[in-house]
């Protein structure tokens, strides 16, 4: 079967919406819910976050998300239950992303094979760096049709691009500026230069920007250079409050796109 | 058995660096050039200088002998507590403040636990004229509240971790959150043998000066360079990766190093990384973590500030491993109580640290010809609320 983040940026070529949520945030078995309404409100494409005691490139929004998931009493192995048929409800790509610890002691071969039976198509890990990856890790997350999405910043090289690139199979992942997730971003903040210079590069993959994407503006904004944007910090934010779990998802999506 | 760090960064099954993309530039930069810069003629003049001139190296390899009595053994004690800011961590912040310098850094930034890597920091940062940053756990800020009027007085931004146990852990990430944000002209002085390959190899050679002393003063002092045994309180393990260094090859030397065992090793407070923990990754290198079953990071507790801890150094997680060097642990009250020994035998106050290194004095069998070496890294002085309320004078 073709990996649904392939088949995903050959149907569609741009404004592809990503969000991103940490599981078992704000309730514990909200997991479900969350992603059900998020392809209800036509998004394209679904980062679910496993939450990790000491996310190191999170900022505070999606450090207390983790916070109350983990008190919560949230796990990967809890996770991959609440995700048992997903497959039976919804059809977009769904990525998992945390941070390598919690994986390396579920066991790495052990989580692949539980991606691949719930259905993800795709992984970021920020903290597995790419040499590592290719040592280590490749060979499996390839056996299970799992791409390993990579990271790229304003201050990466261009030959390191290449290298990404080349390693890449689904999408790769533009740090709008190198920062924590989360901080905030004006239009005018972005580094239009570096989303021009990575354009004209005409790399293999295609690409999404994230950070410090908020609103309707800066999603546009970021459309113009990429495929599409990844809203994470934000959505997380707007989970907050007193409306139902449905409401607060729809008027948040329906904040970002314009309904055709 | 090689115990250096080989060309990928790793220490047998422990190291690497696994880092987000976000700080690669400034740790591939560190990679390909820190050996280059710290084998430099300029750097090494400067490194030897500022060592003697400033910091008061050597520091005295003192022969301790009312606790050699006391012990029926021969103890000798590595004064790093005479140091300039009192402590062993300015031997690692020189070093990398001269580092920083060469890589044309403007700002510094650092994690502290007790302080006295802060201080030290805020030190070499008003010695250079460069701005410096200092994360600090919250419940540290309070619990060490000297050390933070220092390194304020110093010119330091002290900013205070408010997440999870609010200690050093929280700071190290809060450092490493600023990094992050911060990618270009930033240097990050991390405080000890730990975070992403070249630090725990690079912080080690900065602190190996303490190994090579001892070699040379313990040869002026008895005719021989060697030591029966060498013991050293381990956090993440700097003073314990200096005081050991030169003896790894040694193999008739025995190493000791010991950890924070706090209420004691099963009591849920305690910060013993070895006995507790397991192979994960934690702050960018893979070694031995305190974690949970789903490899969530326990936060430790330890009386002590600077060995409040959940991970070790990935050069101590392989000399565990390969049983290079042995690994013992103090509890809270068995630390107290050599701290007050030492005080009263020989009018030392030590820092609640290296009182661990002491309080194993008692758990060893030690021999009357043996000639142990207890690295005393750092004076008491940032303790004293601590020692005044404990023992109640
Ligand atoms: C006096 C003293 N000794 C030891 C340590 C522990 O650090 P390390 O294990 O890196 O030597 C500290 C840390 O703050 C310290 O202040």
């Amino acid at each position: 079967m073709q990996n649904r983040i392939n088949q995903l940026f050959q149907d569609k070529k741009e404004n592809i919406l990503s969000v991103y949520f940490t599981a078992g945030y704000p309730k514990l078995d909200d997991t479900v819910t969350i992603i059900e309404n998020l392809v209800e409100n036509g998004v394209d494409l679904i980062e679910i976050g496993m939450p990790f005691s000491d996310p190191v490139a999170d900022g505070p929004v999606i450090q207390h998300s983790s916070l109350v998931a983990l008190h919560n009493g949230m796990t990967i192995k809890k996770l991959f239950e609440q995700l048992k048929d997903i497959r039976d409800k919804v059809n977009i790509p769904l990525i998992l992303m945390g941070y390598l610890n919690p994986v390396v002691q579920f066991g790495v071969e052990n989580f692949c094979q539980k991606c691949a039976e719930v259905g993800i198509d795709g992984l970021i890990l920020p903290d597995l760096p790419l040499n590592e990856y290719q040592e280590e890790y490749q060979p499996l997350f390839e056996k299970y049709n799992l791409h390993n999405i990579l990271l790229i910043t304003p201050q990466t090289s261009e030959m390191r691009l290449r290298q990404i690139d080349e390693a890449s199979s689904g999408f790769i992942y533009m740090v709008s500026s190198s920062s924590t997730t989360g901080v905030k971003n004006n239009v005018s903040d972005f580094h239009q230069d570096y989303f021009e210079r990575i354009r004209q590069m005409e790399l293999k993959n295609p690409r999404l920007i994230g950070f410090g994407i908020s609103n309707r503006e800066t999603f546009e904004n970021a459309c113009k250079y990429a495929q599409g944007a990844i809203i994470g910090s934000a959505f997380v934010k707007a989970l907050d409050g007193e409306l139902t779990l449905e409401e607060k998802i729809s008027n948040f999506v329906k904040s970002i796109v314009r309904t055709a | 058995m090689s115990y250096q760090v080989n060309r990928k960064g790793y220490y047998g099954e422990f190291g690497g660096a696994f880092i987000p993309e976000m700080m690669h530039p400034n740790i591939e930069e560190l990679q390909e050039k820190y050996m280059e810069i710290i084998n430099s003629y300029n750097f090494r003049q400067d490194f030897v200088n500022l060592l003697k001139h400033y910091v008061g190296r050597p520091s005295p390899l003192y022969y301790a002998k009312r606790m050699s009595e006391r012990y029926q053994s021969h103890i000798f004690l590595k004064r790093e507590d005479l140091n300039h800011t009192g402590s062993h961590k300015i031997n690692n912040t020189i070093g990398q403040i001269l580092l920083a310098k060469a890589l044309g850094k403007k700002r510094i930034i650092a994690e502290t636990g007790a302080g006295q890597h802060g201080v030290a920091t805020a030190t070499v940062c008003a010695l250079m004229g460069m701005e410096c940053i200092v994360y600090m756990g919250a419940l540290d800020v309070q619990r060490q509240a000297p050390n933070v009027k220092k390194m304020r007085m110093l010119g330091a931004q002290v900013i205070s971790a408010e997440s999870g146990n609010k200690t050093l852990k929280d700071a190290t990430n809060e450092a490493m959150r600023d990094w992050i944000n911060n990618p270009v002209d930033t240097h990050y002085i991390i405080g000890s043998v730990v975070g992403p390959h070249p630090y725990p190899d690079m912080v080690a050679r900065f602190q190996s000066v303490i190994s090579e002393e001892i070699r040379w003063q313990l040869d002026e002092q008895l005719g021989r360079e060697l030591p029966t045994r060498v013991i050293a309180c381990v956090g993440g393990g700097s003073n314990a990766a200096g005081s050991f260094y030169h003896f790894l090859d040694e193999e008739s030397v025995e190493l000791v190093g010991v950890e924070a065992a706090g209420k004691g090793v099963n009591s849920g407070e305690s910060a013993a990384t070895l006995f507790l923990g397991k192979p994960g990754v934690l702050h960018s290198s893979r070694s031995i973590v305190m974690q949970t079953d789903d490899g969530q990071i326990i936060e430790p507790y330890s009386i002590s500030a600077g060995l409040d801890y959940p991970g070790i150094g990935p050069m101590h997680a392989h000399l565990f491993a390969t049983h290079r060097a042995k690994y013992l642990w103090a509890t809270d009250t068995e630390v107290l109580d050599a701290a007050l020994e030492l005080t009263q035998l020989e009018g030392i106050i030590p820092a609640l640290e290296s009182a661990h290194a002491l309080a194993v004095l008692k758990k060893i069998d030690l021999k009357p010809d043996d000639v142990n070496v207890v690295n005393l890294s750092g004076r008491g002085d940032k303790d004293m609320e601590t020692y005044l309320t404990y023992f109640g004078y």
